[in-house]
């Protein structure tokens, strides 16, 4: 039983991750092609700092940076370079390759998404249940109302409207950045800090699950089995929770990876607004600083992280549903 | 009394199900992607009256800032630094004792016009590549579909900032941030006019006018662009909420519009400095006005899609 319940589990790994270094390179080529096109010339950026240089001696370096190649070949040659980890130096962190700093930027901006997930979930589901469970009444209808405004609201707004009501206000919490600048040793974060910025980065994505589940389970409430479940006199909560609520969340998965993508985007605003030290910060103080090495390598990780996320939506949400399990094994 | 939200009671239909019949007792599974539809309290004919009555109020006020509230009116003046709303500064003052409403005004029109000609652009641009990828069709079509799938996969904002930064230097901060609006969001309009483009080529009249020796060119402008029109035009609308959020969302970072030539997203970012001193009129009322006017131009045109393309429910996801 257990053997055939991740029949094709395997192969769908193996070939989605086979496409993997497609996908990477895909990205790269892309993100290639727009800096290619663009009117961006390092040599000038590199002027810059080092005013009167003569043209014979701009020759030499463009000829050392390898600017004298074909596109196509210094494109081959900063992919192996990617492939290998190696994205360049950013000017911005005074000269230092590229990856080790993406490393160490990575974990509080794990942390946020990782919190921000978990909220959008967790408060969606429930948001979702409370709002079919009391269909029209006044509590579904504050439900939807809230979830219309929420989506229609920057998250940067938001997050700055909860700095002012539970930062400068209230004075609940601190008003930005991270405990850990402080308190290195002790754990990653303090989650006072990380409060605010989850809060308002879930809630960005909150109402799309809340209406999500609502429409299921409305939907599923309908269904001969729930009618027959009612037929027998199990109480209204049973029925929702027990018989309704696992057939209507199947789907809840795949949401969740496609909105990934959202909260990691919007981890560039969030972060901006409560001086979290995470990548997204660093990608917006790469792009005031016009840093391409950073910006860039920050984007590459951006979307291979959420390749990823969506190959595991898709993983967990096999193993949840025998009927997609089968149709594809 | 009847508000916006009881709208809902009769327009609400749990949204797909409300007019099928029953599902049979084996459903085929649900589709991979969950569709992405909020349901809108400004819908059904007052939701939708409110919504255009307000959005014209805005439109209206963008277009007369002028009149209203001259720019001339905006000289700093130190005396009036931070003022809370109050009768003669209706949404208070800014830092440099500026009167916030006129601020908003003029912002409204640089917001609004970068917006929809970015939303332009993106319709254009996806219309091109859409149709090229309908008509030419084999080994381009499918090129072109498969970044249209992974870009839609993506997150915008990310490759938005990346390509703000690089226009920035040649088109400014407004072309910066509608080439970057533009360049990310023509993805679902190509879907879209491509598929419209795989039926219309087998309609009748294609076949008739391929049949007399019409070329390529011809046909795609007498045969597809007019049939197309229409979904570009409600395309522009649909997107025109994202036009707004991105621009916003750019300009806050302080990458679009500057502040010399401010739109609704670089005021909230120089309202969050006066926010720690108590100026919080600063960052609610430039970004209401995001939301309010996201909201109807959303309002709009969710109602124009149920209207005339009742389809694209399931398939678009802009």
């Amino acid at each position: 039983m257990t053997r055939h319940r991740n029949h094709g589990l395997g192969r769908l790994v193996a070939r989605r991750l086979l496409v993997l270094p497609v996908v990477l390179v895909a990205v790269a080529a892309m993100t290639y092609l727009l800096v290619a096109v663009s009117p961006f010339d390092p040599m000038s950026a590199y002027e810059a700092g080092s005013a009167g240089l003569s043209a014979q001696a701009k020759d030499e370096i463009r000829a050392a940076w390898g600017m004298d190649a074909p596109t196509y070949l210094q494109f081959l040659h900063w992919l192996g370079n990617v492939l290998q980890g190696d994205l360049g130096h950013s000017r911005l962190l005074g000269g230092q390759p590229v990856l080790p700093q993406l490393g160490a930027r990575l974990a509080p901006t794990a942390i946020l998404v990782g919190t921000a997930l978990a909220l959008t979930l967790v408060g969606g589901l429930l948001a979702g249940v409370a709002a079919a469970a009391f269909r029209d009444s006044w509590v579904d209808r504050a439900i939807r109302g809230l979830s219309y405004v929420s989506v229609a609201a920057p998250s940067f707004w938001t997050g700055l409207l909860l700095l002012w009501v539970f930062s400068s206000w209230l004075g609940w919490f601190p008003a930005g950045g991270s405990a850990n600048l402080r308190a290195r040793d002790v754990g990653l974060v303090d989650p006072r800090y990380l409060v605010l910025p989850a809060i308002a980065l879930a809630a960005t994505q909150f109402a799309w699950f809340a209406m999500f589940v609502r429409n299921q389970l409305l939907e599923v409430m309908r269904e001969d089995y729930v009618v027959f479940a009612q037929a027998q006199g199990i109480g209204r909560w049973p029925v929702l929770l027990r018989h309704a609520l696992p057939n209507a969340l199947l789907p809840f998965l795949t949401l969740a990876g496609v909105h990934l993508a959202e909260i990691v985007g919007g981890t560039i605003l969030v972060e901006t607004v409560f001086s979290w030290p995470g990548l997204g910060q660093l990608a917006v103080e790469a792009a005031r600083a016009v840093d391409l090495p950073l910006l860039v390598g920050i984007t590459l990780l951006g979307s291979v992280t959420v390749v990823l996320g969506n190959l595991l939506a898709d993983v967990c949400y096999r193993v949840a549903d025998p009927r997609i399990r089968e149709s594809t094994a | 009394m009847k508000t916006p939200l009881d709208v809902l009671r009769r327009g609400d239909t749990d949204v797909a199900s409300g007019t099928m019949q029953r599902a049979p007792a084996t459903r085929t599974p649900p589709a991979r992607r969950p569709r992405r539809r909020l349901p809108n309290p400004l819908r059904g004919r007052w939701g939708v009256l409110v919504a255009a009555t307000v959005l014209g109020l805005l439109v209206l006020g963008a277009l007369g800032a002028d009149g209203l509230r001259p720019a001339a009116d905006l000289r700093s003046d130190l005396d009036q630094v931070l003022l809370p709303p109050s009768w003669d500064h209706p949404l208070g003052t800014d830092a440099a004792g500026r009167d916030l409403l006129t601020l908003i005004l003029h912002a409204m029109r640089v917001s609004f016009t970068v917006a929809a000609l970015a939303a332009l652009l993106a319709v254009l641009l996806g219309g091109a590549i859409g149709i090229v990828a309908g008509v030419v069709g084999g080994a381009v079509d499918a090129v072109i579909m498969r970044v249209v799938d992974f870009l839609m996969s993506q997150n915008h904002l990310l490759f938005s900032l990346l390509i703000a930064v690089l226009a920035f230097p040649v088109a400014g901060g407004a072309g910066a941030v509608m080439l970057a609006v533009g360049l990310t969001h023509w993805t679902s309009m190509a879907r879209i006019l491509r598929s419209e483009v795989l039926t219309l080529r087998e309609r009748p009249f294609f076949h008739a006018a391929i049949g007399v020796g019409a070329g390529r060119v011809h046909l795609v402008r007498r045969h597809l662009l007019p049939h197309l029109a229409p979904s570009a035009a409600l395309g522009f609308v649909l997107l025109a909420p994202h036009a707004i959020f991105h621009e916003a969302a750019l300009s806050f970072l302080g990458l679009g519009l500057p502040p010399d030539n401010p739109s609704l997203g670089t005021l909230v970012a120089a309202g969050q400095q006066a926010l720690l001193k108590g100026g919080w009129w600063l960052v609610l009322f430039p970004g209401l006005v995001i939301v309010i006017a996201s909201m109807c131009v959303g309002a709009l045109g969710d109602w124009w899609r149920a209207r005339s393309q009742p389809r694209w429910r399931s398939e678009l996801e802009l």
